[in-house]
């Protein structure tokens, strides 16, 4: 080959690869639009919020005065409504899922089923606000309650919660199906032995990961007709008399703290915007900590080996 | 023959608790199916009582809605024209960064990085979205406002900027498992005619995995329709027919928002109406869903 041609060709080789380069860092400047976000997140809240950072902005009712309004009736909303949430999404979901994997013949009706959960991960979450105010609130009498709002964050985490027992479930191989049929065991008592403790690890992270983003969800709840303004608790679960459990707090009025938030977001003076940075933050610093919390799970658990 | 108190007999019981775990077992995955009739059926009810008020001809093409004003007007393309403008700048953000950001982590990127990458991705996926509504209104509209001198306080621009945001890391994500999945086969085959990274990405990998990259596209675009928070906190609350992403307007979701924030009596006008504007936002979801559904199935390329 003559020298001319090789000079060419080496100096075409090197202008593809400079183009190589200049893409990687096209490619690390993207990534880091999105790292910064999340940095410009914390620190602006935390910068115009921090300063309202106390405990008594936990244990105050909010109030006319920014200064002096707090969390304290947004917080406990929050615990009481994901109460609700975990106590009616997972045993459900879970079942599903259980069912979808092991035990659903490969008819229409499956197909149903499976068509209907990947639609229901698809479905905006305001549209679960407004099945809420019709079904829930209305049509059932629930009222603009911690009920209503758990089963309507319930069922919005439902596909969720479906979808990872079922990746979960199927992850396990198929020995050990085998292994305790043939020692005669029914496949319920497969399932409850095996399968299901060998597969909680991974089921939890999906959990969390669903339960972090229904604490940070605002508009199906607002849509349902959750109040923004609260200034007082539910009725204590626990009693002191018999039976000294209570259920009142399940039909209690509510607020949440993503509501909280919105509420002092939309008033004009900055005083209040303070306040919603304040909240911000802690949502934040919930939702983050939960997420990342399941994360590392997944690697632990990823880690730790696939059989 | 074996007796009836042996280890051995046969347990009728034991058969019947196995078929009743399997019924219950069903009916907790039928609640899927009975969720979406419930939304369905509420939906149409309630939007078949405001279709009484409103007629439809109008709802489809008068460009003004006014629901809560004594001259009344139904043209919910007043919200429709906002909905698709923040979706279109949303749209125009998320989707050159996102593609990028795949390609980059599926061909580029070393293991290590991709392993500190994803999960803060991940971990912006996961911010509540009254938070980016928040920063919309008070970080990104003011910004702007350095630029565009004439930006108002509320504008459809600065909601549909973080509404891209937003998506990122879901299009992002579903764009790199489509390119994963393509074959090594065809990565090593280019490299071996002397092709580059960035080519072998570009006019190899990309195209076999463009199935799975429109579909990743259209589930954006369908999350940001449905988006609430960002354009209730941020984008106004009237409703506004003009396609310029400059000035305010509220989008469906906004509307929804905004009128049950209000006092909401049960069975008026206003209560239906945010079934009727919901029944709108559910169609359009439905039917990028199942395009995207479609698209995936339609043209992947099997190899």
């Amino acid at each position: 080959m003559p020298a001319q041609d090789v000079q060419e060709i080496r100096q075409l080789v090197a202008r593809r690869k400079r183009w190589d380069k200049v893409f990687a860092i096209l490619g690390l400047l993207s990534m880091m639009v999105g790292v910064m976000t999340l940095l410009a997140l914390i620190i602006d809240m935390g910068i115009d919020g921090g300063g309202r950072l106390s405990w008594d902005f936990f244990t105050s009712y909010p109030s006319r005065h920014a200064e002096r309004a707090g969390i304290l009736s947004a917080w406990v909303g929050t615990a009481l409504v994901m109460l609700v949430t975990a106590a009616a999404a997972i045993p459900l979901g879970v079942m599903a899922g259980i069912y979808l994997e092991e035990y659903a013949p490969r008819n229409w009706l499956t197909n149903l089923i499976e068509i209907n959960v990947t639609n229901l991960a698809a479905v905006p979450s305001i549209v679960y606000g407004l099945l809420a105010l019709g079904l829930f609130v209305y049509q059932l009498d629930f009222g603009q309650s911690i009920l209503s709002a758990g089963l309507t964050l319930a069922l919005m985490i439902l596909a969720v919660v479906i979808v990872v027992t079922r990746e979960a479930i199927r992850g396990i191989p198929a020995a050990i199906r085998e292994g305790s049929y043939a020692l005669g065991a029914t496949k319920w008592q497969t399932v409850k032995d095996h399968l299901l403790p060998y597969s909680m690890g991974r089921i939890l992270t999906g959990i969390i990961i669903g339960m972090a983003s229904a604490i940070g969800e605002t508009a199906p709840l607002i849509t349902m007709g959750a109040l923004t303004f609260i200034a007082f608790l539910p009725p204590a679960p626990v009693e002191s008399g018999f039976p000294y459990l209570s259920f009142d707090w399940l039909f209690a009025p509510f607020t949440v703290m993503p509501i909280q938030m919105f509420n002092w977001v939309s008033r004009p003076q900055a005083a209040f915007l303070e306040n919603a940075a304040a909240a911000g933050f802690v949502l934040l610093g919930m939702t983050l900590a939960m997420n990342a919390l399941a994360i590392w799970l997944r690697f632990r658990f990823r880690k730790r080996g696939n059989w | 023959m074996i007796p009836a108190h042996s280890r051995f007999a046969r347990r009728p019981l034991r058969h019947w608790r196995e078929r009743a775990i399997e019924g219950i077992l069903f009916l907790a995955a039928f609640s899927a199916v009975a969720t979406t009739i419930a939304i369905v059926a509420i939906l149409v009810y309630e939007s078949l009582g405001f279709f009484e008020h409103a007629p439809l001809w109008d709802f489809l093409t008068d460009t003004q809605w006014s629901i809560l004003f004594a001259e009344k007007h139904y043209g919910i393309l007043a919200l429709i024209s906002s909905t698709l403008v923040v979706t279109g700048v949303a749209l125009l953000v998320a989707a050159p960064l996102g593609t990028i950001i795949a390609i980059y982590l599926s061909e580029f990127a070393p293991h290590k990085l991709q392993e500190t990458i994803k999960p803060t991705l991940e971990l912006l996926a996961g911010v509540p979205t009254v938070v980016y509504g928040y920063f919309a209104l008070l970080l990104v509209t003011p910004v702007l406002q350095n630029f565009l001198p004439d930006l108002p306080g509320f504008n459809r621009l600065s909601a549909g900027i973080v509404i891209g945001v937003l998506i990122i890391p879901q299009l992002s994500s579903l764009s790199e498992d489509a390119m994963r999945a393509v074959p090594m086969a065809l990565r090593e085959a280019s490299y071996a005619m002397g092709a580059t990274r960035l080519q072998t990405a570009i006019k190899v990998v990309l195209p076999a995995a463009i199935s799975g990259i429109v579909a990743a596209y259209i589930l954006g675009i369908s999350i940001a329709i449905g988006e609430t928070m960002v354009v209730t906190v941020a984008a106004g609350q009237q409703p506004n027919f003009s396609w310029n992403p400059m000035e305010p307007g509220a989008t469906i979701t906004a509307y929804i928002a905004q009128v049950s924030l209000g006092d909401l009596p049960h069975g008026s006008l206003e209560y239906q109406s945010i079934f009727a504007a919901g029944l709108v936002l559910m169609i359009m979801t439905l039917t990028l869903n199942v395009t995207g559904h479609l698209v995936r199935r339609r043209f992947r390329e099997v190899y």
